[in-house]
């Protein structure tokens, strides 16, 4: 956190949440980026994320027990596919916190956390027929919205959609 | 107790009562059956699909099927500008088209860090109010249709049709509004409109008690959808349900309250939650319950704006409008409590762009609905329509 | 006017005015050695059936729940809509047939036609009047019982048929509803049947005849009548598949049950055999409990009302308007409740409706035996 500078208090009780799990992970997570719109931190390694996710649910501290929203990311400038979750301690601590997660672009993959956050399954089920990323471990992995045969992932910066499905035009 | 299955002699039960006697119970062959619910069913509300593995009336397993209504909401928002994806927010939950604009003005808002009138404010208000109890007022009215009862559908639909009057007089489309705007309204209400509203809510008071009277106090209905659909507590927070359904549970959360937007830390107004002595808590009478209480409460937020609202001279609803929104490099994670539950907007601007990097619609139906598979588990179909119902999913919102 | 005036209104038919003069003197009647007259007989309840489920079934039915909703109903064909039921009939029958190419052709064919002749031999023992009655059966009631069982075969015809997944349901759903709910609402009956000491409809109905009208009727004969004749309505809603017990339809649920894949003339005939067990039954109940052909009114004194709204023409008009008050009492139950669940529909059928049946039947037997 730059000194100096007054943050909000939830962006305050954000960082004392960061601040637990970056005293049990170390170096496995990121700086906290403090920001009044959106405080987070990254996971950097990638494997641990499971771990780090029951930890912040079930720390008691922590209890970060409601999983408001899992957003799907192409970084393409990095090379690389991601997401973000927007974490909460619903009527525990009220206290929020994002976390990113990073794999590479092609044939990523990323641990799944479905089993931790039930919202997790369908969050990433989505993210994986935007982007491609895989999500290790998913007790359901396929597409959710789009067909199964359906050719790429629309949300990638570089998608190109397919000629035809089934015999239908696609782009008009 | 053990369990054989021998396929086509039904399943023979071994129990052991203790060391000396045996029980050996045969079970009569049956077969499943593969039951595709939906897209076109009358209860699935929209094009939702249950694939469900039935025996006999019973359902061991229903898995949703979605998709049929995706539009690739996100993929839009990418090519068009900031104010552009305000019709497009409409069409995400069609039938609370001002509290979906609402959440992503306060999403957009908040990464510009920009003042908002608070005329603005309390006109957002009022008509995000109305338009939660013209929401609500479908989901009950089809819950009724639901189990049967189709009457109060059409009281529902009376009524509802006045709101949208109004919401029709104010944007000047009937459900898809395009009226929030990033920084404030389209318009300012027409004259007389605060009047009108005072009108509808004299009027409407006496028209829940009679909603109450044909379905809430109906033993038929009560029957039908206390103890269904059972959903504890913890269960649901971990399901990251909101809106109603969280409420049902018994969890007293509601974002205009614990993570409060816009003008509402001033309103005094309560959070319903059943109390379990006319449901048990988290079924679907809960839910029905979480969402008739919450009509009234919603008239009361509307009657308390029309008192404080600042006056309209001088007033331009276009006022903080930015000329060009542009916001600097960052992201942003807003929500609003809608009558499905949080609609939430994840953005990310890159600070150069008028149009943003991604743009996430976080649906309350979404989430919702992925309990499906849990809460159908052995329950009879009739009792499937009544969970599908309580859910209240708007497909718009769900397929995006 | 004086009374006897009024009941000789039927003189210009020239067949009398005893009892089955007119059902009897029709049955008679042979043209060039065919029975012409027992068509003719069996031709009248079918123009009935037709003629009430277009008029009150159909547009009736459509204004009342209008009325009930705050709404206007139909009402862009013709004055106040009134030739909407036309409009739909012609719409009906210029709809193709569809037989779905994996259905069995011969029961799917065949179901409507046994549903709706289920319902309408019934009215072969309904008297309609004091002169006219199709058959008089001295089991007539029994008859009415049974024969009504036979749609059952009609509708689990339709549903298996179809081979369609949701007709499935509702046959079944449907075939142990009404097998159930036969058993109360038989038990109902034979409380009448026990206070008439007779099966033979008009038998029953002349029981309650008498010049102080609805006084003399079962319901208001014993103390206990009230409990049977409540159960037999609970019970003919669900052997009508009337709502709140409509679960084998259930649109919510089963699409449209057991007629899902039926369409044009076909599903009118579904539609039609509906409307016919619908008045069955409220005939059935008018007749056992209500006094069937007879006037309600009562004989004040001078004013000899029930004299003066008697004999057959009135009989006629009194088992009609009776038959169609209890269909409005199925309309307005239709569109005031919510549907059952199957299990709660069987719970209330035997565990509630049948023990009742029961201690009606008992109380009733006593208060037969015990009190003149």
């Amino acid at each position: 956190m730059e000194e100096g500078k007054v943050f909000s208090q939830s962006v305050q009780q954000s960082a004392a949440a960061y601040a637990i799990i970056h005293e049990k992970f170390g170096t496995a997570v990121s700086a906290f980026d403090a920001n009044e719109t959106m405080p987070f931190f990254e996971v950097l390694d990638t494997g641990l994320w499971p771990e780090i996710a029951l930890f912040m649910r079930d720390h008691a501290k922590l209890k970060f027990n409601y999983m408001a929203c899992m957003t799907g990311m192409d970084y393409l400038a990095e090379e690389k596919l991601g997401i973000v979750c927007n974490l909460e301690s619903l009527s525990l601590f009220n206290h929020k916190l994002a976390v990113k997660v990073k794999c590479a672009r092609d044939g990523g993959s990323i641990p799944s956390v479905a089993c931790v956050w039930h919202t997790a399954n369908w969050h990433e089920r989505e993210a994986y027929d935007m982007f491609g990323m895989l999500f290790a471990g998913h007790p359901d992995f396929r597409r959710i919205l789009c067909p199964d045969d359906w050719e790429g992932f629309p949300l990638r910066k570089d998608y190109k959609v397919q000629e035809s499905y089934h015999g239908i035009k696609v782009p008009y | 107790m053990q369990e054989l299955d021998t396929a086509g002699l039904g399943s023979i039960r071994v129990t052991r009562k203790n060391d000396h006697t045996v029980v050996i119970e045969k079970d009569l062959a049956t077969e499943q059956m593969v039951l595709a619910m939906g897209p076109q069913h009358p209860s699935t509300h929209g094009v939702l699909k249950l694939e469900c593995l039935t025996d006999g009336e019973v359902i061991t397993q229903a898995e949703p099927f979605l998709g049929y209504l995706h539009r690739c909401f996100e993929k839009c928002c990418e090519n068009v500008d900031y104010p552009a994806i305000v019709p497009y927010t409409d069409r995400l939950d069609y039938l609370s088209g001002m509290n979906s604009e609402f959440a992503y003005a306060l999403a957009v808002e908040k990464l510009l860090d920009i003042e908002i009138p608070r005329r603005v404010e309390f006109i957002r208000v009022i008509v995000a109010e109305l338009n939660r109890i013209a929401s609500h007022l479908v989901a009950i009215g089809t819950y009724g249709i639901d189990l049967g009862a189709f009457t109060p559908f059409l009281f529902c639909f009376r009524d509802r049709e006045i709101i949208l009057g109004l919401l029709e007089w104010a944007s000047g489309a009937r459900m898809l509004y395009n009226y929030i705007w990033i920084g404030g309204l389209a318009y300012d209400v027409p004259s007389d409109f605060l009047k009108r509203v005072s009108e509808f809510i004299t009027y409407f008071r006496p028209k829940t008690v009679e909603l109450c009277n044909l379905l809430t106090k109906n033993e038929i209905f009560v029957k039908r959808t206390i103890g269904i659909g059972i959903m504890p507590a913890d269960v649901a927070i971990n399901y990251g349900w909101s809106g109603p359904m969280l409420r049902g549970s018994g969890v007293k959360w509601d974002l205009r309250r614990n993570d409060p937007y816009s003008v509402y830390p001033e309103l005094d107004f309560n959070v319903p939650v059943p109390d379990g002595k006319l449901s048990v808590v988290g079924d679907c009478l809960s839910r029905h319950l979480v969402r008739a209480l919450e009509m009234e409460e919603s008239l009361k937020i509307i009657e308390q704006c029309i008192d404080k609202m600042p006056s309209a001279e001088g007033f331009n609803p276009r006022s903080a409008i930015p000329k060009r929104i542009r916001p600097k490099a960052g992201e942003v994670y807003a929500r609003a409590e809608n009558p499905r539950g949080e609609l939430g907007f994840y953005i990310q601007s890159d600070g150069k762009s008028t149009k943003p990097l991604r743009c996430k619609g976080r649906s309350s139906c979404f989430v919702n609905l992925s309990a499906m598979k849990d809460l159908s588990k052995g329950q009879l179909i009739p009792d499937l329509v009544a969970i599908i119902g309580s859910i209240d999913i708007v497909l718009g919102e769900v397929d995006r | 006017m004086s009374s006897p005036a009024l009941s000789q209104f039927s003189i210009p038919f020239l067949m009398g005015n005893n009892l089955n003069a007119w059902s009897e003197a029709l049955a008679g009647f042979n043209l060039l050695g065919l029975p012409l007259g027992l068509v003719i007989l069996a031709a009248i309840p079918l123009v009935f059936i037709a003629l009430y489920s277009l008029t009150y079934g159909v547009y009736g039915e459509r204004k009342i729940s209008a009325f009930m909703q705050d709404r206007l109903g139909p009402m862009e064909v013709g004055k106040w809509g009134i030739l909407q039921t036309i409009a739909d009939i012609l719409k009906l029958l210029q709809k193709e047939d569809i037989v779905p190419a994996s259905a069995d052709k011969f029961l799917f064919v065949i179901g409507p036609g046994v549903l709706f002749v289920g319902s309408f031999l019934a009215y072969a023992v309904l008297p309609f009047s004091s002169a006219f009655i199709g058959a008089s059966l001295n089991v007539g009631l029994f008859y009415a019982i049974g024969i009504v069982a036979l749609e059952v075969v009609g509708i689990l015809a339709a549903g298996w048929g179809s081979n369609n997944k949701w007709s499935l349901y509702g046959a079944v759903r449907s075939v142990a509803q009404i097998v159930s709910y036969e058993i109360p609402a038989a038990i109902a009956l034979l409380c009448g049947a026990m206070m008439a000491g007779t099966l033979d409809m008009q038998k029953i109905t002349i029981l309650q005849s008498g010049s102080l009208g609805f006084a003399h009727f079962f319901l208001f004969q014993s103390p206990i009548a009230w409990l049977p004749f409540l159960i037999y309505f609970i019970a003919s809603l669900a052997e009508v598949n009337r709502a709140p017990f409509d679960i084998p339809e259930a649109e919510s649920e089963l699409v449209a049950g057991y007629f899902t894949e039926y369409s044009g003339m076909k599903f009118a005939v579904i539609f039609l055999a509906e409307y016919g067990s619908m008045f069955m039954v409220s005939a059935i109940i008018s007749i056992v409990f209500l006094g069937g052909w007879n006037s309600p009114l009562p004989n004040i004194g001078s004013l000899a009302l029930n004299d003066m709204t008697s004999g057959p023409v009135w009989g006629a008009c009194w088992i009609i308007m009776k038959g169609f008050f209890f269909i409005f009492v199925q309309m307005w139950l239709r569109w005031t409740l919510p549907r059952l669940r199957v299990d709660q529909l069987m719970y209330l059928c035997w565990k509630v409706l049948t023990p009742f049946a029961f201690v009606s039947f008992v109380l009733t037997a006593i208060w037969e035996v015990y009190v003149p």
